[in-house]
């Protein structure tokens, strides 16, 4: 049905406002919703995994089955001996299961992981997080800091010889996916020119390196990390220098920058203080989502380059089938994406206030 | 999609007609056209050369991994089937996959994109919770979980798993595009006509979004075969037929790609769909320039 009177009249001559309920009232506080809801995805998402994971084929039971008969053990023996090792009562209502995992979750125990005897779900993870942070971090820091200086040259000399080439190259770039990016380097770079030896770089250290803080280890780790890093810089940077690009244009023909020069203000400060800051603050929930994401997309990248990351961990739980390891991966990678939303949001929040009370969507478009 | 209605890019009055939109946008600048005719020649590669060239390809214990020759002209591969064979035949599947998925996606986000947008009120908060959530779930994560979940799985369900999982952004930018297209003036004539709101949307917001959608839906290919190819690399889907994928995942993990008579075999699809890749963004990229003036002008 359309509604032919504009609703929009009638909200100036509303009533006074009645004593509100204080919960009620602590419901609006943009904040406060803001956490709730983030808190609410985490839920959805968690349990969704939990159900999902256990309506996938083929079961931890018949894959630890399989790995005891290997080793000589009688099947039935095997599969008998394998509910035993087994972290949690298989035969359990399903919805007993969900209440303990939440349950458990709550204290901050993720349970015991079913492929390797005698390892937290939790210790599984400190083993191999850090490596993808630490290569994925690297590599967006990389991006921004290259892609934003180049988007914003090339915003500064729009039309000349440096943005038509720097802009082809971008958004060609761009357009690589990341691990086929990955592969072509590995395919050009070892396999036909012999630039370097990917059979050497491949994993997170070399045998018998220990962790510490030395040169040693960190060289060694950096010498690992290089491919991986050179992926995401090499995949990301374009799609950054673009971004910046319009970002910067935009500003560069607000009127304030206009009043700005008008004014008389140096070329420096207008640079800094006017266009930097007007065309980066816009950026920050791309930036935030792709942070929150690109641990996601790592996936293909790291089993490419055989970089022991979160996510070949991902995809070796997924093949043996543990339950415990994927929820708590995809867990962390929900949460990734969640807070980092978060974070903007309130960010966005603060610095535009028609966002909280909700105009947001109509107030920006 | 671009024969029918006519789009209005946001500040002109004149419309213009879809159609004139692509073809200004792949004429008037030289990467759009670049980018169509890659997207056009590699499409044609996969979809006409197994009609024109007879891909029956036997295996042959003498030749395997032989580098380009006269007889092979990208080698052999590890069972000594013919290269170049292969890739005629392997084609066809990852592409119509991918535009499969990106039609689902674009159908999906266009509906409920539209809805959103259109009607607002309850309706709006929750088809946007809805997206919030889907794009909060790592969509990669889900595609492996749902695919591990069938054992064989046709090309078919791939493509509606891919569509699924890959609409929420786009139907942010579809609602995004009706909320500004709600307040003009033709709309809320047909408004005061007292149309349904369904017809409203469907005859008249929408024509006017054919350009903006069909580029979304370009777009839509560009990220499906990218989720696509990743699931091959990963090895969780079915090895049947000749697939482009499936050559560059099994070359990979059995690590003939250090051998150099081994590269042309990779390095020919991975070729291939870089460069439908770069072409379809190429693309995307002039007709979004072609639909908004405010572009164009910089």
């Amino acid at each position: 049905m359309v509604t032919l009177a504009p609703k929009r009249h009638a909200e100036t001559d509303l009533p006074p406002p009645k004593p509100v309920n204080p919960l009620l009232r602590l419901w609006r506080v943009y904040v406060v919703r803001r956490i709730v809801y983030a808190l609410f995805v985490i839920w959805l998402v968690t349990s969704g995994t939990f159900f999902m994971v256990r309506a996938m084929p083929g079961d931890p039971i018949e894959v630890i089955a399989g790995r005891l008969s290997q080793q000589g053990m009688n099947i039935d023996q095997a599969r008998e001996q394998a509910r035993q090792v087994l972290p949690y009562d298989p035969d359990a209502n399903i919805f007993s299961q969900y209440f303990q995992y939440f349950g458990n979750l709550a204290t901050g125990d993720f349970g015991w992981t079913i492929s390797q005897r005698d390892t937290t779900v939790l210790e599984q993870i400190m083993k191999y997080l850090p490596w993808t942070l630490f290569s994925v971090g690297l590599g967006v820091v990389v991006a921004i800091s290259i892609g934003m200086t180049v988007g914003m040259i090339m915003a500064y000399k729009r039309g000349g010889w440096f943005d038509h080439v720097a802009t082809q190259i971008a958004s060609t770039v761009s357009a690589i996916p990341n691990y086929l990016g990955a592969m072509a380097i590995v395919l050009i770079g070892s396999t036909w020119l012999g630039l370097f030896d990917f059979w050497d770089m491949r994993g997170r250290l070399t045998e018998g390196v220990e962790p510490g803080f030395n040169a040693v280890f960190i060289g060694d780790a950096l010498y690992h990390v290089v491919l991986p890093v050179i992926t995401y810089a090499f995949t990301l940077t374009g799609a950054w220098a673009l971004m910046m690009k319009a970002a910067t244009t935009e500003v560069l023909s607000e009127d304030y920058i206009t009043i700005a020069k008008a004014r008389g203000l140096k070329e420096r400060r207008v640079g800094t203080r006017y266009v930097g800051r007007n065309s980066v603050l816009p950026m920050m929930p791309t930036m935030a989502f792709q942070v929150g994401t690109l641990v996601g997309g790592a996936i293909v990248v790291e089993e490419i380059l055989s970089y022991p990351g979160v996510g070949q961990l991902l995809v070796k739980s997924i093949s043996l089938r543990d339950y415990p390891v994927i929820q708590a991966v995809v867990l962390i990678l929900t949460c990734a994406v969640v807070f980092s939303n978060l974070v903007v949001d309130l960010l966005n929040g603060w610095l535009d206030p028609r966002i909280r009370s909700g105009e947001a969507t109509e107030a920006t478009k | 999609m671009t024969a029918v209605g006519t789009t209005t890019p946001p500040e002109a009055a004149a419309p213009l007609r879809t159609r004139t939109v692509v073809w200004r946008g792949l004429t008037r600048s030289p990467s759009g056209f670049v980018g169509g005719v890659i997207v056009l020649l590699v499409m044609g590669f996969a979809f006409l050369g197994p009609l024109l060239i007879d891909t029956t390809n036997p295996s042959n214990s003498d030749l395997i991994w032989t580098g380009p020759s006269s007889e092979h002209i990208l080698g052999t591969d590890g069972q000594g089937k013919d290269s170049f064979l292969t890739l005629v035949a392997g084609g066809a599947e990852p592409l119509w996959v991918g535009i499969l998925a990106a039609s689902i996606a674009v159908v999906v986000a266009t509906v409920l994109g539209s809805i959103a947008g259109f009607v607002r009120g309850k309706l709006d908060t929750f088809f946007l919770q809805l997206t919030d959530i889907t794009m909060t779930i790592p969509s990669i994560v889900l595609m492996l979980v749902l695919t591990a979940m069938f054992r064989s799985i046709t090309p078919t369900a791939i493509a509606v798993i891919i569509g699924l999982t890959t609409w929420a952004p786009l139907m942010r930018s579809v609602r995004a595009q009706v909320l500004s297209l709600r307040q003009r003036e033709f709309v809320e004539a047909a408004r005061l006509q007292n149309i349904p709101v369904r017809t409203v949307i469907f005859a008249e917001v929408l024509p006017n979004m054919a350009g903006y959608i069909f580029v979304n839906f370009i777009l839509a290919i560009n990220n499906a075969i990218y989720a696509l190819v990743g699931m091959y690399l990963l090895g969780l889907l079915p090895s049947t037929a000749d697939n482009w994928g499936l050559m560059i995942q099994e070359s990979w993990k059995s690590g003939a790609f250090k051998l150099p008579e081994a590269i042309p075999y990779i390095a020919a699809p991975l070729a291939l769909i870089i460069l439908f890749q770069i072409g379809l963004i190429t693309m995307g990229r002039s007709l979004e320039q072609a639909l908004n003036p405010r572009l164009r002008e910089r």
